[in-house]
């Protein structure tokens, strides 16, 4: 997060931060653990009207930024969901807000209309089980034309949120190019398993699609000619998780040095030895780091900037693979409490894991940089 | 005809525009390598009177001093301005190579501290490339304990008298003038004995030893100075009050290439190393091997994050957001950057990292890069003294026990030998 926030910015962040402080404080988190949905729904519409929906959507559809840069307000929230491990579909419905927002000619205004109310949820449906199926290049899903339909097949997971969804937003392949199609979850052909979660909230589904016909106005956007648009999706959607990812890190953070001061070994606090204030170092260092690369990269792609997919993946790749070290490293230096259910460090510990590996793994995205540098330098 | 001072945009297209007109082209490789051994003492010096013709170059389109005030010879701008002649640099020369001790933290101590007559001397001098500075701050016997300084200086009338020794200074042989840290009283504890001083280096008295490194780089020196006179006119702040300077000084030190006063090619690599580690990977015929993939995508991250990191802490600090001290989390993660990218690089290289001909192009010396590998945790304090500036300072974690704080430092205890052999016993 940025140090100086503009008072619109700082107020948004509060009243966040406030009501999750109120309705979902960790007694909450652990009773939702049974909720099949994990999140109430009036919880939800509630948060839309602090504008946890519609700030990647243009005025005139409905939405609004505070800034201008619509991604950098968003990551605020995004933070305050880290920090709180906060329940809800907050990622998916943004992309779809976003989606839908983008449409040019203008459609599907009922459905945008109800998402940004709070009173609808709709899950994009993106990731595929192939090993190139977290990049658009990668989908294999078909989406093609039967007459005055639209037809789809394939597979899609892990989709969250997908049974509340009253919609999804499915990204799929239509010969050279992609298509984005806005299914009813409850269509024809359309079937839900059940996945289990590294995390206490987030609840994710395998969405089937089989021979899911439908008229062709149920298309988002132009019919093979969606990959900008997916890919843009995308970096949005991965800068939410790195900020939503470094408010867990700092929550985590925070609680661990307070830990330090209050713990007392051999008669003196585990913060007086240096070999635990030097891995506080690291920490901070890496905390900080984390806040940068992330900042950075919603800015770039606020701003368009031709940096923007580097930048993009490489807070993918960094606040993935530091978060995921430091929150171990907290674990650790909490020793066996920090490994218990009743202790609150690892609903942070989840909510990075499961970012770590939702949308391509550290590892994916350093040969994703690497390839970026390859294109960059051949052009 | 100008009214107040220039907008950002109009001085960064005016320096854009210079710079396409006027700067030579940068042969990439120019600034790749760092303290590399490949250049005699003659081409060397060469390369030094070229860097003081490009400062000359700046000063006189007026592109030196951006953020020094005017009636110094600076521009008094902005470090928005400062940033912006940085990004106008891209792909052509500029004087890298003496931007750091001589502009910051040297310059910026000089413009902190200098008296009206020191700074109307030296810093037109420094903008013009005439100067280049150095400073005379580690001891051989000190390390990491800066303020431990056992050089002495002693006070005869409107002089002083210097005795002991330097070192880790980069580049002396070819530098001019210097600013010193030395004890002028044992009789108090440490950090309030101190006094600053500024000297010229070629002078009788100063012994000048160019240290051979592993890699067979000379930059470093070590300087003995022994009875050096000082004119009482080159003290620098107050009698034994040196410490309050040798704060700023370090955090001088710290900013390295992101101070307002350091000008530097936003596109070149601060630490000097290759951005380009694609290019090693395509050298060594690996660009489709998906472990070469990993560790380039592994070492443009960490630099890119290390940008952005040094950006934010920097800005964080000129806002006052934070404190000084916190120049210490970039510094860090530099260290320990630099060490993992010159793992790579060597990693990247094979077996050519190990024996290597001239005709291995990016692939040749990269196992003497990581043989040099610590140079990026060591320099400009070690990467464990930022860890304790960050967990005590910044964090407020408890200090940790010293034997030297509240004697008098002629009674703080010493080792057996303050310049150990080195030597392999046996």
């Amino acid at each position: 997060m940025q140090f100086e926030l503009t008072e619109d910015q700082r107020s948004l962040r509060e009243t966040t931060a406030r009501y999750l402080s109120n309705t979902v404080p960790v007694d909450q988190l652990r009773k939702l653990r049974e909720h099949p949905a994990g999140y109430e729904e009036e919880y939800w519409r509630q948060g839309a009207e602090l504008g946890w929906t519609s700030l990647l959507v243009p005025e005139e559809r409905g939405g609004g930024s505070l800034s201008g840069g619509g991604l950098g307000d968003a990551t605020l929230l995004a933070h305050e969901f880290g920090r709180h491990a906060a329940p809800g579909p907050f990622v998916p419905c943004n992309i779809a807000a976003a989606a839908l927002g983008a449409e040019d000619p203008v459609g599907h205004g009922q459905p945008l209309c109800d998402l940004l109310a709070g009173s609808a949820v709709i899950s994009w449906c993106f990731s595929e089980a192939s090993p190139q199926g977290h990049r658009p290049e990668g989908l294999s899903l078909d989406v093609s034309v039967d007459g005055a339909e639209v037809v789809l097949d394939g597979v899609k997971r892990p989709v969250e949120s997908a049974a509340q969804a009253g919609h999804l937003l499915v990204s799929g392949r239509t010969g050279g190019g992609l298509t984005q199609v806005l299914v009813p979850t409850d269509a024809p052909g359309v079937t839900l398993e059940p996945m289990q979660s590294v995390d206490l909230t987030r609840r994710f589904w395998v969405v089937r699609l089989a021979n899911v016909r439908l008229p062709l106005d149920a298309v988002v956007g132009e019919l093979g000619g969606a990959g900008a648009q997916v890919e843009h999706q995308l970096r949005l959607a991965l800068v939410l998780l790195a900020a939503e990812s470094v408010g867990a890190m700092e929550r985590a953070f925070d609680m661990t040095v307070e830990w330090a001061f209050d713990r007392y070994s051999f008669g003196r606090p585990l913060a007086s030895y240096q070999e635990l204030k030097h891995r506080f170092a690291d920490m901070k260092t890496w905390l900080e780091a984390g806040h940068a690369v992330t900042d950075s990269a919603a800015a770039a792609v606020d701003a368009g900037a031709t940096d923007a997919a580097e930048l993009v993946s490489v807070a993918a790749a960094f606040v993935g693979e530091y978060g995921g070290e430091m929150l171990q490293d907290c674990v650790q230096i909490h020793g066996g409490i920090g490994l218990t259910y009743e202790h609150d460090l690892h609903l942070l510990l989840r909510r990075v894991t499961l970012n770590r590996a939702i949308l391509g793994t550290p590892s994916l995205h350093r040969r994703r940089i690497a390839e970026l540098l390859v294109e960059q330098e051949e052009r | 005809m100008r009214n107040g001072p220039e907008d950002v945009t109009s001085f960064s297209n005016r320096a854009r525009a210079w710079a396409t007109a006027d700067l030579p082209e940068a042969d990439p490789s120019l600034y790749e390598g760092a303290f590399r051994t490949n250049l005699t003492e003659e081409q060397e010096s060469a390369e030094i009177e070229r860097e003081r013709q490009l400062q000359r170059m700046f000063y006189e389109a007026g592109f030196a001093g951006v953020c020094v005030p005017r009636e110094y010879g600076g521009l008094g701008l902005t470090p928005d301005h400062q940033r912006a002649l940085n990004g106008a640099l891209a792909g052509y020369e500029f004087p890298a190579r003496i931007q750091v001790p001589t502009f910051s933290p040297c310059l910026a101590i000089l413009l902190e501290f200098g008296t009206e007559e020191q700074k109307r001397t030296h810093v037109p001098a420094i903008l013009r490339g005439e100067e280049l500075w150095m400073q005379l701050l580690s001891e051989p016997g000190g390390g990491s304990d800066v303020a431990g300084a056992l050089t002495s200086a002693v006070r005869d009338g409107d002089q002083w008298m210097l005795n002991g020794s330097k070192i880790w200074t980069t580049g002396a042989w070819w530098s001019d003038w210097s600013l010193c840290l030395a004890r002028t009283n044992w009789d108090v504890p440490k950090h309030r004995g101190l006094t600053v001083f500024i000297l010229p280096l070629h002078q009788p008295g100063i012994e000048i030893h160019r240290i051979e490194m592993l890699n067979g780089s000379r930059e470093f020196c070590q300087e003995f100075l022994t009875d050096v006179i000082v004119p009482d006119s080159d003290r620098i702040g107050e009698v034994d009050k040196g410490w309050t300077v040798g704060v700023r000084w370090m955090f001088h030190e710290r900013l390295l290439y992101e101070s307002p006063l350091v000008t530097f090619a936003s596109s070149v690599s601060t630490t000097f190393a290759s951005a380009s580690y694609s290019a090693l990977a395509r050298a060594a015929g690996r660009l489709d091997d998906p472990s070469a993939q990993e560790l380039v995508g592994e070492a443009r991250m960490l630099d890119v994050v290390a940008g952005r990191l040094q950006q934010r802490i920097g800005r964080g600090i000129g806002a006052k957001v934070l404190s000084d001290q916190a120049a210490a989390i970039p510094r860090l993660f530099k260290g320990t950057t630099s060490a993992r990218t010159r793992t790579i690089a060597f990693e990247l290289a094979g077996t050519t990292g190990g024996s290597w001909t001239a005709a291995d192009g990016v692939l040749a010396e990269r196992g003497l890069d990581y043989l040099m590998r610590q140079t990026g945790c060591i320099g400009g304090g070690t990467t464990e003294m930022a860890r304790n500036v960050i967990s005590e300072r910044i964090l407020g974690m408890p200090r940790e026990r010293s034997l030297d704080r509240e004697v008098p430092f002629r009674d703080v205890p010493r080792g057996p030998s303050s310049s150990p052999t080195g030597r392999l016993g046996g």
